[in-house]
């Protein structure tokens, strides 16, 4: 069985982010980007499931600028065989939206026939938490969202799933789509010798047009603001003096 | 104009999220119709029916819709699809799941938890953890939302809609639940609660936790825990509050031994009154406690324990 990875290139997670002064997006020049964590979760799943002998072979797809080749390196040094780089825009700010990425993707799954789709539940970038759903019902396949266990079982799979007020486990047909939440594994750091290898093994570069996909955006951004900030109030000196305060002052407890 | 609501519940009662989503949907414009699917959610459907500013309830009973499977409750949706121009469901692990799924089989670009409505097809979402707020405008003829519940108050409970009884659609059977594990408590729910108590690594153990335990359980609080904690495995995941995990908004959230990390504070930066334990004093979870105490947390909880 073949296994697709879909990566993001997204700023990296321990970056302070800015918001532009003319209000138009995040400002994302010479700042440190890395592959989505939860990405890189579904890379190490997908390196499990071969070291298991349940995968043969593993694709990493990338959608984004050219630069998104750094991040495919990283995910082949990880242990993935091969990437496919479809750049989309040359202008790093330019967000591609969800649905275009899961058109790109499922044109891709058509020509490559993989029986499992692994990616992260939502980049940290947007947010949006749908690609995974949205590729998922392009193909008709059932879909295992925020999954925190994974146990493949011939032309099915067990997956349990983080929801609100605890887990839910579903069994799910394949081919199909299943997106990973952060407790499912801890993703390994590729090795020297790895990185190395990695700038050998094959990758493919592509267009949107190649795939027949219109990447214009469905949604205008109007504006990006900071939150509105909270300020800061007083330091009490008790105990005491703050049950006194929740009790009077604010009036909660 | 109308608006699809799809019904947060557990096929016995109506989840508080529902009527929250009802307050931004009126913001929409049209009549909204609420969605309840379930395996016997007429009890529900019942509840539903109660919430100010509901024009009608849909309620599709059918074993397929027990346990929120993706694929057989969006082909519902989907059906229904025709007469509305919003699809919104509350931004839960349900809603979060079916919404997307919904909005690629309809062509549409899914808006997922917005956290304000500025006309029909402009809405604003917390982007980057909640570090940046977009305002996005929608150029699909059909919207599909989900919307954050701590950003809105929930609708009130004086009318009378009608109940109207749907049939299933063909289940696609592509999925099958296998079972549920959901951790029993008496102390209430998180996204729910008026108010939390939260434990980060200061906590030190899973033991430890205990202490704040008491607290939540003298002040009816639910527990709540930072990523942090919860990766050193000293609470389960489904305590966690932030960016991954849940959003809240209580009227009062008391943060204990939890640095503040920009994760953590996007999903509780919204509580009405927060209050920060920790002895760290340059501690940034400070900058957003309206009352601080610079203390060691295994001082002064027991001594809030005692004082309360």
């Amino acid at each position: 069985m073949k296994v697709l990875v879909p990566v993001k290139r997204v700023i990296d997670y321990n970056v302070k982010v800015r918001v532009k002064a003319d209000q138009s997006g995040v400002d994302l020049a010479n700042v440190k980007m890395s592959m989505n964590p939860f990405d890189e979760i579904a890379v190490e799943q997908a390196i499990r499931l071969k070291e298991a002998g349940q995968v043969e072979e593993i694709i990493v797809v990338s959608v984004g600028v050219t630069k998104s080749q750094e991040t495919l390196r990283n995910a082949l040094a990880m242990g993935a065989d091969r990437a496919i780089l479809v750049e989309a825009t040359d202008n790093v700010e330019n967000d591609i939206e969800p649905l275009a990425v899961a058109k790109i993707l499922k044109a891709i799954v058509d020509e490559e026939q993989p029986g499992l789709v692994l990616m992260g539940k939502q980049a940290i970038d947007n947010d949006m938490n749908a690609t995974g759903q949205m590729l998922s019902a392009l193909m008709g396949w059932p879909q295992a969202t925020f999954a925190s266990k994974i146990e493949m079982e011939g032309d099915s799979a067990k997956v349990t799933r983080e929801v609100d007020g605890g887990l839910q486990v579903i069994s799910v047909k394949t081919p199909c789509v299943m997106t990973v939440d952060l407790r499912l594994n801890e993703p390994r750091y590729a090795s020297l010798p790895n990185i190395m290898k990695a700038k050998k093994k094959p990758m493919e570069t592509k267009t949107p047009a190649d795939y027949g996909v219109d990447v214009a955006h469905r949604l205008t951004i109007e504006k990006v603001e900071e939150p509105p900030a909270r300020k800061a109030g007083v330091i009490v000196g008790s105990v005491e003096e703050l049950v006194e305060k929740l009790k009077t002052e604010a009036g909660v407890l | 104009m109308a608006v699809l609501l799809l019904a947060e519940h557990d096929n016995e009662t109506l989840n508080d999220a529902t009527a929250k989503t009802v307050t931004a949907a009126q913001a929409m414009g049209g009549d909204i119709h609420i969605l309840c699917a379930g395996s016997d959610c007429g009890a529900v459907a019942a509840q539903a029916a109660k919430l100010d500013g509901v024009a009608k309830v849909l309620c599709a009973k059918d074993a397929a819709y027990g346990h929120d499977l993706a694929e057989p409750l969006a082909d519902l949706i989907i059906s229904l699809a025709g007469d509305y121009d919003h699809i919104v469901a509350p931004a839960t692990t349900n809603g979060k799941n079916v919404i997307p799924r919904v909005a690629a089989l309809l062509d549409c670009m899914v808006i997922s938890d917005i956290s304000a409505v500025h006309g029909p097809d402009t809405f604003e979402r917390p982007i980057y953890a909640g570090n940046a707020m977009a305002t996005v405008k929608s150029a699909d003829p059909k919207k599909c939302i989900t919307v954050r519940g701590a950003s809105f108050d929930a609708a009130g409970e004086g009318g009378s809609a009608a109940v109207e009884e749907i049939g299933a659609v063909a289940n696609p059977g592509l999925s099958e639940w296998v079972e549920d594990k959901v951790v029993e408590s008496d102390r209430p729910e998180l996204t729910s609660a008026k108010r939390i108590i939260s434990g980060g690594r200061g906590m030190g153990s899973k033991e430890n936790f205990e202490i704040i335990e008491k607290v939540a359980d003298k002040i009816g609080a639910a527990v709540g825990a930072s990523r942090a904690a919860v990766d050193s495995g000293y609470a389960p995941n489904d305590y966690q509050v932030g960016q991954t995990g849940k959003v809240v908004a209580p009227e009062l959230y008391i943060a204990v031994g939890i640095s503040g990390a920009i994760q953590h504070l996007a999903g509780m930066k919204d509580s009405k009154v927060i209050v920060a334990i920790n002895k760290d004093e340059e501690a940034p979870i400070f900058q957003v406690a309206d009352y601080g105490l610079v203390a060691d947390l295994f001082d002064a909880v027991p001594k809030l324990d005692a004082a309360l």
